[in-house]
C-alpha cells in the first residue's frame, strides 16, 4: 500500500538525525537533569541494545542475554546493587543514535564504535573499549579469494547505517578496485542474499560475521578473509552532561576486567574476600574506605563478579560457543588490549 | 482431444452434476492451457514444500538436530512460539495479555456484525481498549508491566485497534470540515490531510520517537508506545479521512436540502441524514484500508517496540537457536495472514450485505 514507504535506510537515518536536530531547536532543557538523578528517580537503568546473536538476543522465555546484557546488568549492579534494575529496549542502528541523543536510553551498549566524529559532532561520551572488532568480508571459498584486495568488481552486502558502508569504500578507492555495494536493512536478508548468489561477499564488522557464518546451511562453504578493514573498537555510549554516570560506566567496565586479572571469578570471589592483598580488600569492599570515598556501595564489585563474572567469564558464556576467539579482546597480560586503571 | 468433443462429453462418462466443473477447467482451448499450466505450477511447487514441511522437517530434539535435517525446525517453532506472540511479557503475567488479545478480537468481531452496530458498541469501544491498557501495564491495581516488555501479537492488535479506533471518529470530523462551506475550516483540513499522505510512515514514527518528547512540554513523560499511538492516530486519520469523504459526495445534495427544509440543523442533517447513509457505503473501503494498517504495523520495529514481525525476527538470533529465519517468518506470514484474510472474507461478505440497502 503506499503508505508503506520504499525507504533506504541512509534516507531514514538522515531523517532520523535531522529530526533530532530539529527537536534541539525547539528544547534546549531537554538534557538539563543529570542522567544520574533520572535513572535513581525512575529506579531503573534505560539501555539501548540491539539483536546480535552473543551479544543481545531473547532467550526461550523471553529474558535478554548476551555479552552487553550482562554489562547492563553489571551497571544495575553499581547503581541499585540488583541486576534486575535495567530495562533493555530494542533499537535498529538507524535510530540508536539520534534516541541516545533525545534521552531514550541512559546509555547505549548496542555495539556503538568509538569514533571522533560521534564523541564531538554528536556529543556522546563512551566508557572503556568492552569489545576490539574490525570490519572483515565473508566469501564463498569457490570464489578462490585469499585476500580482500582480489575482489575487484565484486558484488558486496553492506548493512545500512553502519560505519561498514563507509570502511569498505575507502579501503577499495585506497586499493585503486572497484565494487558494487548493495544496501541491505534486515539483518537476516544478508545471509540469505550471499547464499543466493545476489552479492558476492558481505561486510560487516567481524563480531556480526561469526554469528552469520553459523547461521549459513553449508558454513564450510565461507571463509572470512584476514583482512580487518577498519578499527571498531565498541563501547557503551551516553550522552554528554553527567561526569558521574560516566564514571559509572567506566569503572564497572574496568571492574570486570580488573577481575579477571587478580583471577577473581564467579566461582571463588567468596574465597578472594580472606585475600591479604590490600588491593583486593579495597576493590572487593572488605576494606570499604575506598568505596566509601567515592560514594559506591563497599559491595559493588563484589556483587558484579558474584553475579555477572569478570570479563573471561562474560566472553566464555556468550561469545566461544559462537567460535569466537578473545583475539585482541584479552588481558594487557596475555598480549591482548584490555588493561584496567589501578583501584585506589 | 479436440475442443468440441470436450466441450461435448458423452453424458455416462462423467455425471451431470460435474460437467460445468469439466467445462470451467478444460471447456475452452484457453481454459484447458491455464488448467495445465496451473497443474504444473503446483507439480513444480507442492513436492519440495511438502518435503520442507513435513517430511525432512525435524519435530523433537535440539538445533543441532534441525541442523542435520534439511527441512523445518519445528522444535525451534515449539521452544520460541511463546516468544513470538508475547515477546518480552513476564511469562508468569502471561494471561494478561491474552485476555487482551481475546477482548480485542471479541471487539472487533462485535463490531464487525451489523446485529451490534448500535449504541452501545460504541461506548463499548473506549471501555474494552481502556480495559486492555490496564492489563497491559497494570495500572496501579495489578503488578506493574512496563511498556518495554510489552510485545509481540498483543501490541500489535492494540496497537492497531487503538489507533483505528481513534482515528475513525477522527477521520469523519476532518472529512467534514474538508466539505465545511468555512474557508478557513477547510483549508486547516486540506493542508492536515495533505501533509499526513505527504510523510512516510516511518517519518512519523520517527517523529512520536524523536520529536515529540522534545516538542511537547513533559513529552519525555508520555511513553514511547502511546507517543506512537498519537502520532499513527493522527496519519491514519487522514487517509480515513478521505475515504469518508468519498462517502460523504456519493449522498445526492438533495438529501441535505430536504433536510433543511425540514428545518434540521448542520449536526442533526450530519447525524441523522447525512453520515448514517455515507458511512455504510465506505465501511467496505475502511475495512481494507484497516487490512493494510495491521501489515503497516510491523514498521513498530524501526522504533524498538517489539511488534509481532519484530518478535519473530529476534527469536532466531538467539544462539541457542540461531538462524531459524525461515520457520519464524513462516510462523508470523500465518498469523498475519489469518488476520488479514479474515478482513477480506468479512469485507465481501459485507459488501453483499449491504447491497439492498443501498438500492
Amino acid at each position: 500500500m503506499t503508505f508503506i514507504p520504499q525507504l533506504g535506510a541512509g534516507w531514514s537515518t538522515a531523517l532520523a538525525a535531522s529530526l533530532v536536530v530539529a527537536g534541539s531547536i525547539f528544547s534546549t532543557t531537554s538534557f538539563a537533569g543529570p542522567t544520574l538523578d533520572k535513572i535513581k528517580e525512575r529506579g531503573a537503568i534505560k539501555v539501548g541494545v540491539g539483536t546480535t546473536p552473543g551479544f543481545f538476543a531473547p532467550d526461550d522465555n523471553g529474558r535478554w542475554q548476551g555479552f552487553f546484557i550482562d554489562y547492563g546488568r553489571a551497571l544495575a549492579i553499581t547503581v541499585f546493587g540488583d541486576p534486575e534494575k535495567v530495562e533493555f529496549t530494542n533499537s535498529s542502528p538507524q535510530q540508536r543514535l539520534p534516541a541516545l541523543q533525545a534521552g531514550e536510553f541512559d546509555v547505549l551498549l548496542s555495539g556503538v564504535t568509538v569514533t571522533i566524529s560521534r564523541a564531538f559532532q554528536l556529543g556522546f561520551h563512551f566508557g572503556p573499549t568492552v569489545f576490539y572488532d574490525g570490519q572483515g568480508i565473508l566469501v564463498r571459498k569457490d570464489l578462490g579469494v585469499n585476500s580482500a584486495a582480489e575482489l575487484d568488481g565484486a558484488t558486496i552486502g553492506v548493512q545500512s547505517g553502519t560505519t561498514g558502508e563507509l570502511n569498505i569504500a575507502d579501503f577499495f578507492r585506497k586499493a585503486g578496485k572497484k565494487f558494487t555495494p548493495v544496501t541491505i536493512e534486515e539483518t537476516g536478508e544478508f545471509i540469505n542474499a550471499l547464499e543466493t548468489n545476489r552479492v558476492d561477499a558481505i561486510t560487516q564488522d567481524s563480531s556480526d560475521l561469526v554469528g552469520k557464518r553459523t547461521q549459513l546451511k553449508k558454513p564450510d562453504d565461507y571463509v572470512i578473509l584476514p583482512e580487518r578493514l577498519s578499527k571498531e573498537p565498541l563501547a557503551p555510549a551516553i550522552a554528554g552532561g553527567d561526569d558521574r554516570w560516566l564514571e559509572i560506566v567506566n569503572w564497572t567496565v574496568n571492574a570486570t576486567i580488573q577481575a579477571e586479572e587478580w583471577g577473581i571469578t564467579s566461582k571463588n570471589v567468596d574465597e578472594f574476600l580472606k585475600s591479604e592483598d590490600p588491593a583486593i580488600q579495597r576493590f572487593l569492599g572488605v576494606d570499604p574506605s575506598l568505596a566509601q570515598s567515592i560514594g559506591l556501595d563497599p559491595k559493588w564489585a563484589y556483587t558484579i563478579i558474584k553475579a555477572v563474572g569478570n570479563y573471561g567469564e562474560i566472553f566464555d558464556r556468550h561469545l566461544k560457543p559462537l567460535g569466537w576467539d578473545r583475539g585482541y579482546n584479552r588481558l594487557w597480560t596475555d598480549g591482548g588490549l584490555l588493561y584496567s586503571p589501578p583501584f585506589r | 482431444m479436440s475442443v468440441a468433443e470436450s466441450a461435448s462429453l458423452p453424458s455416462w462418462r462423467i455425471s451431470l452434476r460435474l460437467k460445468p466443473l469439466w467445462n470451467g477447467l478444460f471447456g475452452t482451448p484457453l481454459n484447458t492451457v491455464l488448467t495445465i499450466l496451473t497443474l504444473a505450477f503446483l507439480a513444480w511447487l507442492l513436492p519440495p514444500l511438502a518435503r520442507w514441511l513435513v517430511i525432512d522437517a525435524t519435530w523433537s530434539g535440539t538445533a543441532q538436530d534441525c541442523t542435520a535435517n534439511s527441512g523445518a525446525c519445528w522444535t525451534f517453532v515449539g521452544a520460541k512460539l511463546r516468544f513470538i506472540v508475547f515477546a518480552f511479557y513476564p511469562p508468569e503475567l502471561q494471561w494478561r495479555p491474552l485476555l487482551v488479545m481475546v477482548l480485542l478480537v471479541s471487539l472487533l468481531t462485535g463490531t464487525a456484525l451489523p446485529r451490534f452496530w448500535r449504541r452501545a458498541t460504541l461506548v463499548a469501544w473506549p471501555i474494552v481498549i481502556g480495559l486492555c491498557w490496564l492489563l497491559m501495564s497494570g495500572a496501579g491495581l495489578l503488578p506493574a508491566v512496563s511498556s518495554n516488555q510489552w510485545g509481540g501479537l498483543p501490541i500489535t492488535l492494540l496497537v492497531w485497534t487503538f489507533c483505528f479506533g481513534l482515528a475513525v471518529p477522527l477521520a469523519v470530523l476532518i472529512a467534514l470540515a474538508r466539505r465545511s462551506r468555512m474557508g478557513g475550516l477547510r483549508t486547516l483540513a486540506v493542508l492536515f490531510i495533505e501533509l499526513m499522505r505527504g510523510i512516510p510512515m516511518v517519518a512519523i514514527l520517527y517523529v512520536a520517537m524523536l520529536l515529540l518528547p522534545m516538542a511537547v512540554p513533559g513529552g519525555q513523560h508520555i511513553d514511547k508506545t502511546m507517543r506512537a499511538i498519537i502520532m499513527i492516530t493522527l496519519f491514519w486519520s487522514a487517509y480515513v479521512a478521505e475515504v469518508v469523504r468519498a462517502g460523504l459526495q456519493a449522498i445526492p445534495p438533495g438529501q441535505e436540502e430536504a433536510a433543511a427544509a425540514l428545518g434540521l440543523g448542520y449536526w442533526r442533517t450530519m447525524q441523522l441524514v447525512i453520515l448514517p447513509q455515507a458511512l455504510r457505503q465506505v465501511i467496505p473501503g475502511m475495512v481494507n484500508l484497516a487490512i493494510g494498517f495491521l501489515l503497516a504495523t510491523s514498521l513498530l520495529a524501526v522504533i524498538g517496540i517489539f511488534d509481532l514481525l519484530n518478535a519473530a525476527r529476534a527469536s532466531a538470533t538467539d544462539p541457542k537457536w540461531l538462524g531459524f529465519y525461515d520457520e519464524t517468518y513462516l510462523v508470523a506470514a500465518v498469523i498475519y495472514f489469518v488476520l488479514c484474510f479474515g478482513g477480506s472474507r468479512y469485507s465481501r461478505w459485507l459488501e453483499r450485505y449491504l447491497r439492498p440497502a443501498r438500492r
